[in-house]
């Protein structure tokens, strides 16, 4: 009854539609209006998602619920979306987390509610918008407008140095992006259209003019993922932004590096994604090791957590870039898959696992009374807040991996396919076994465990209903991939496939 | 899942799990009395189908089946199940765990009573018992690390469980910790199959290592092992952090924190006999790598040696029978090293019988002494608590192999196994373990003559209230010091000697290394094997041990205090456990964190943060600082500079032309 309907636009431009209406109640005069209507948009949105899924052919990789109208005569712009099994997997997750989102805010956000729920429904919409485009200027239109919204959460909501990490974030981010436009544009001259798909397998780009396209999309993507080096705003990006902010950001906003990557970088520009893989897994073991190792010194929970998503990130950029090597190992196209297929599960399941640790930071310092997210000012939560302690030990144990929770699906196939390749990146990638379980571990002991450590503390209460509903979404959320991922990899499978044939030069299409 | 044994294996999983969910989500509302009897409920199910799978497929001699549950991922080549393998191993195994299990739950009652945590330990402890059936029963090595990793998991809750005391939650973290860098192995290992074979079942792996003989794994371009030794050293690492073996050992005795109803269950009978399980069960890849096995041979005898001697040194009654259990582990350690699986195993069964025996009757101590664990504070308990008395002697005597109980059987095959190896390392592994046959009994009979003989040493408060424990303490008790008697001597003819063997083809061994079989030729039934044990050296190193406990403890204690003047330096390196934790502490632990701080403050927050970031902002701050003089706003600066541009322009063209 859906397939009419153009549900992919309604996707992206409900939330915006919702975020006016918000607007317009008036401020915080009639919150409640508000609030119920950001609400009723996101479970709307995300109650849409069943009828993309369940029309969704996994057996095609094409693109699919396509739309298609000119935008922009003179230089071919269009108004182009459709998905494919990774897009379909990205919007479905942006619209979860859009409804925590909005959830988490109607209880701890207590001014500017009207424009609250406005910022993160726009940035709800642009981000489907993102995951959706198949036109290059359109993607690019959405990528950067997105970051509008983000910065303005955070220095809206933000917390006493927000001003900095949101100008931090923001020229971080849009300096990166403008390489991206100019090899669009690049592109463009080439081929005479900004359909991505067409950029696709170009015979005549040497390997120089590949490499210089790929340091140009890198610096946009690898910012967004974000890799080491360029990894220093986040932490600041995450810690002034409220806790709503920094659940997008970690769990969505990041993902939007790898998706670049997988959509632009190793379709594009393949030969140089292959000389310069070894570059690639570098930074990306940096990420895991390096980062882990910082994680483990942090005060500031907040801190803890964005260089813990760094690290799994890391993961996601490993598992696309090992493709390569496994298949000069073994000349075989299917052992690549469950390298890069690991890389966009992992991708979803950080999405949980962070997402609803950066909620659970939240939680804690809307009760303490300065809003305090240093390590040292708790203690003794498992006390006070024992229902609250119990969800919070299964997504910290998500964030390190187990077996049966999300966490541990993605850093799997990535470590079993690295190993088919090379022994020493498996073994440092596997690190992360000890270093996420010391430094989340570390961190819910001083946390929850021991003694109450002050007055405030002792005085906390346990979670209420609503962030028990969050609480509740996230952790089926998290059993369900970890348990049975699936169903999830069969959305992926054959989109992955089309990447790997477009990657893996010499292969014909799959 | 088309076999009902199959169907019953996955009801034996999941009933406890269902008794966890509850008892974890609705223990307040139902009340302490509805959740001890759902979890004992459901858990007594589980053991009593546990029985009849037992009885079907390990004395009807019913074939091994198994199946797969559901598939958990595809991806490419790869496809990795959830399923099921129900064999004599494994029969045997679900059927040791959930008695233990069943027992451990009902002295829950008595030892948890006046504790709030009451319906959350409950619900752990099922959980547990979960996680190892999963362990036990999974016919991949995914679905084994599954169960490997959810045990740890609960033993990390349990030992943190009463997460208010600080060493409590140290002890917990130092477990979680140590156990993951066995799982780096561990997922190595995993890894290194899924390269070899392409698959994760174990029936495929098993039945296919002829044809990966010749395999290799590059490490170093020149370093090139044989594949199946990587796969066999990894998987031993893994098994070593479970296990508790040197060097990976220094979180067991830290698990005492956790209540001890679980250090019964998890830190001797179960959890800790996941790496023994596991190693006997992979006994088709062992087999081919006997450089592995003598690694496993030499890891093993050090800590069975070794970590024995330190029992003698410590004064905590549960942190000697912890280091008791790692050196029984060492024990079973050595039996897989010298190819001798089914000894192992069958140590596994007697000694979680008779390891679970001896911490429940130290718990009931415990409890009666109001939680006091210091031996010198106690003795002289044997007239007030007869019973638990009764329980402790038998099951000190079966740890120290006195025949006829149940160690006797277990530990003299382990120690005649290893004297007929021709594994590199057994000569060493031999006098080790012989030395342990002198060790055992003098730190067990030490501990048994602190606590329950000689003068009274409590306060005069507990003096007055002390009693014997509860019907609910005391059965447990009873139920488990009846197979520390017997089960040796019915159990070592069937599981070792006769053929076939009780644990059948689940194990696997090439006949170079088959010594049980040249054992068997000696042996003439379990009664002439207790009564020719007078003519070997392990028995009279045993009457020796408890001879010197005796002499140390009760005849003359003044000895004890003289040695110690005599060996100071000896006596202190045993005090500090031979310095593990302290290398431990220093090395990795400040170690890593000044890394970690190195890297955040150096590299984060001054390189890249402080000179790129904020420096290029600093930069075009600067640069607009100086070009904003440019733009002075007065005409006569820019008539000065158009007409020294104009004379430059000129000069240029006077000269140049």
């Amino acid at each position: 009854m859906f397939s009419h309907l153009p549900l992919l636009s309604i996707l992206i431009w409900l939330p915006v539609v919702g975020a006016v209406l918000a607007l317009m109640t008036g401020g915080d005069k009639n919150a409640k209006f508000s609030r119920s209507i950001a609400v009723i948009i996101s479970v709307i949105n995300l109650l849409l998602c069943i009828p993309l899924y369940l029309n969704f052919d996994t057996s095609s990789y094409a693109m699919q619920f396509q739309e298609n109208a000119l935008w922009i005569r003179v230089y071919k712009i269009h108004y182009a979306v459709g998905v494919d099994g990774i897009s379909l997997a990205m919007i479905i997750l942006t619209n979860f987390t859009g409804l925590l989102v909005i959830l988490a805010g109607c209880q701890a956000i207590k001014v500017r509610i009207a424009q609250y729920m406005a910022t993160f429904l726009t940035m709800q919409g642009m981000m489907i918008g993102v995951f959706a485009a198949t036109d290059a200027i359109l993607f690019y239109v959405f990528w950067e407008g997105m970051l509008i919204p983000m910065y303005l959460s955070i220095g809206m909501w933000g917390s006493s140095n927000r001003s900095y990490a949101s100008i931090k974030f923001f020229l971080y981010t849009f300096l990166g992006s403008i390489l991206m436009l100019i090899a669009l544009l690049y592109l463009y001259n080439l081929t005479g259209t900004f359909e991505i798909q067409k950029f696709y397998g170009l015979s005549n780009l040497s390997l120089h003019i590949q490499e210089l396209l790929f340091f140009a999309f890198f610096l946009a993507f690898a910012v967004k993922v974000p890799m080491w080096p360029v990894h220093t705003w986040l932490p600041d990006a995450h810690t002034e932004a409220p806790s709503g902010g920094s659940v997008v950001l970690a769990a969505l906003m990041l993902k939007l590096g790898i998706y670049g990557f997988l959509r632009f970088s190793m379709p594009i520009v393949p030969l140089a994604c292959q000389q310069l893989a070894w570059f690639m897994i570098t930074l990306s073991l940096i990420a895991i090791v390096y980062i882990g190792l910082v994680a483990i010194v942090q005060t500031d929970m907040k801190k803890l957590i964005a260089y813990s998503s760094i690290a799994h990130m890391g993961f996601a950029t490993l598992g696309c870039f090992m493709i390569y090597d496994i298949y000069k190992h073994s000349i075989a196209v299917q052992d690549a898959y469950m390298s890069l297929e690991g890389a966009v599960i992992q991708m979803i399941a950080h999405a949980f696992g962070s997402g609803a640790m950066f909620l659970g930071v939240g939680m804690l310092a809307d009760r303490f009374f300065n809003h305090s997210r240093l390590i040292k000012d708790y203690g003794g939560i498992a006390t006070t807040m024992p229902i609250f302690a119990a969800f919070f030990m299964l997504f910290a144990m998500s964030n390190i991996g187990l077996p049966g929770t999300a966490g541990f699906v993605g850093e799997f196939m990535v470590i079993m396919s690295a190993f088919q390749a090379h022994f020493w990146v498996a073994l440092i990638a596997a690190t992360t076994l000890i270093l996420a379980a010391s430094y989340t571990l570390w961190m819910y002991k001083r946390v929850f465990f021991g003694p109450v450590a002050n007055e405030y503390v002792a005085e906390f209460e346990d979670i209420t209903w609503l962030e028990k509903t969050n609480y509740i979404l996230l952790a089926v959320g998290v059993f369900f991939l970890g348990l049975y991922p699936k169903p999830v990899l069969d959305v992926l499978h054959v989109t992955v496939g089309h990447i790997l044939a477009l990657s893996l030069p010499g292969v014909a299409a799959i | 899942m088309d076999n009902y044994l199959l169907s019953i294996a996955l009801t034996i999983m999941l009933l406890p799990l269902a008794g966890s969910v509850v008892a974890g989500l609705l223990g307040k509302q139902i009340g302490r009395a509805a959740t001890h009897c759902v979890t004992i409920l459901l858990v007594g199910i589980s053991f009593l189908l546990s029985c009849y799978v037992f009885k079907k497929i390990v004395l009807e001699g019913y074939p091994t089946v198994q199946g797969v549950v559901y598939q958990w991922v595809s991806s490419g080549t790869f496809k990795f199940d959830v399923g099921l393998l129900v064999d004599r191993l494994s029969a045997t195994l679900i059927f040791i765990v959930t008695f233990v299990s069943l027992m451990v739950h009902i002295y829950t009652i008595g030892y948890m009573a006046d504790d709030p945590g009451y319906q959350r330990f409950f619900s752990y402890v099922s959980l547990f018992t979960f996680a190892m059936l999963t362990l036990v029963l999974a016919n991949n090595f995914l679905l084994l690390f599954f169960g490997w990793e959810g045990v740890g998991l609960v033993s990390y809750l349990l030992i943190g469980f009463w997460f208010n005391r600080e060493s409590a939650v140290f002890g917990s973290l130092k477990a979680f910790l140590v156990n993951r860098v066995g799982d780096v192995a561990f997922v190595l290992a995993i890894a290194a199959i899924v390269m070899i074979f392409g698959q994760l079942d174990y029936h495929y792996v098993f039945t296919h290592v002829n044809l990966v003989l010749d395999k290799t794994i590059k490490i170093f371009p020149t370093v090139t092992p044989p594949a199946i030794s990587v796969v066999c050293v990894l998987l031993f690492i893994g098994a070593m952090a479970k296990s508790a073996q040197v060097p990976l050992h220094v979180w067991l005795p830290e698990s005492m924190e956790g209540p001890t109803p679980i250090s019964a269950l998890i830190h001797a009978a179960t959890m800790v006999t996941a790496g023994i399980y596991m190693v006997a069960r992979m006994s088709p890849l062992f087999e081919y790598s006997t450089a592995t096995l003598s690694f496993i041979l030499v890891i093993g005898s050090i800590t069975c040696f070794f970590m024995g001697i330190l029992a003698v040194f410590h004064h905590d009654i549960k942190r000697v029978i912890a280091y008791s259990t790692l050196s029984q582990l060492g024990y079973m350690t050595v039996a897989l090293g010298a190819s001798a699986y089914d000894a192992a195993i069958f140590h596994l069964v007697t000694h979680a019988f008779f390891k679970a025996l001896l911490f429940l009757a130290a718990g009931s101590v415990i409890i009666a002494l109001h939680h006091e664990q210091d031996m010198r504070k106690m003795g002289g308990l044997a007239r007030v608590m007869p019973i638990t008395y009764l329980t402790f002697v038998i099951g000190a005597l079966a740890l120290a192999a006195i025949p006829p109980f149940a160690g006797f059987y277990s530990k003299d095959a382990i120690i005649e196994a290893v004297h007929l190896s021709t594994i590199p390392g057994a000569k060493f592994a031999y006098a080790c373990v012989l030395a342990g046959a002198f060790i055992t009994p003098l730190y067990i009979f030490r501990a048994l003559f602190l606590t329950f003989h000689g003068d009274m040493r409590l306060d005069a408060e507990t003096k007055k209230h002390v009693h014997e424990s509860r019907w609910v303490v005391l059965i447990p008790l009873i139920a488990l010091a009846v197979p520390s008697i017997f089960a040796g001597g019915m159990l070592v003819g069937p599981m070792l000697f006769m053929k076939p063997r009780l644990l059948g083809d689940s194990i696997f061994v090439l006949p170079a290394h088959d010594v049980l079989s040249q054992l068997a030729v000696h042996f003439h039934g379990a009664k002439n094997m207790a009564l020719e044990a007078g003519q070997s050296l392990p028995l009279w190193l045993a009457f020796m041990g408890i001879v010197v406990a005796w002499i140390f403890n009760l005849y003359k204690p003044s000895l004890a205090e003289k040695l110690k003047k005599q060996f100071a330096l000896l006596y202190s390196i045993m005090v500090q456990k031979y310095g593990f934790d302290d290398f431990n502490q220093l090395v990795f632990v400040h170690g890593t964190r000044r890394l970690g701080t190195f890297f955040y403050k150096i590299s984060d927050l001054i390189l890249i943060d402080g000179i790129f970031v904020n420096g290029s902002g600093r930069l075009i701050q600067w640069f607009a600082r100086v070009s904003r003089h440019l733009q002075s706003g007065y005409i006569y600066h820019y008539a000065l500079v158009m007409i020294g541009g104009l004379l430059i322009f000129l000069g240029w063209l006077l000269l140049g032309s």
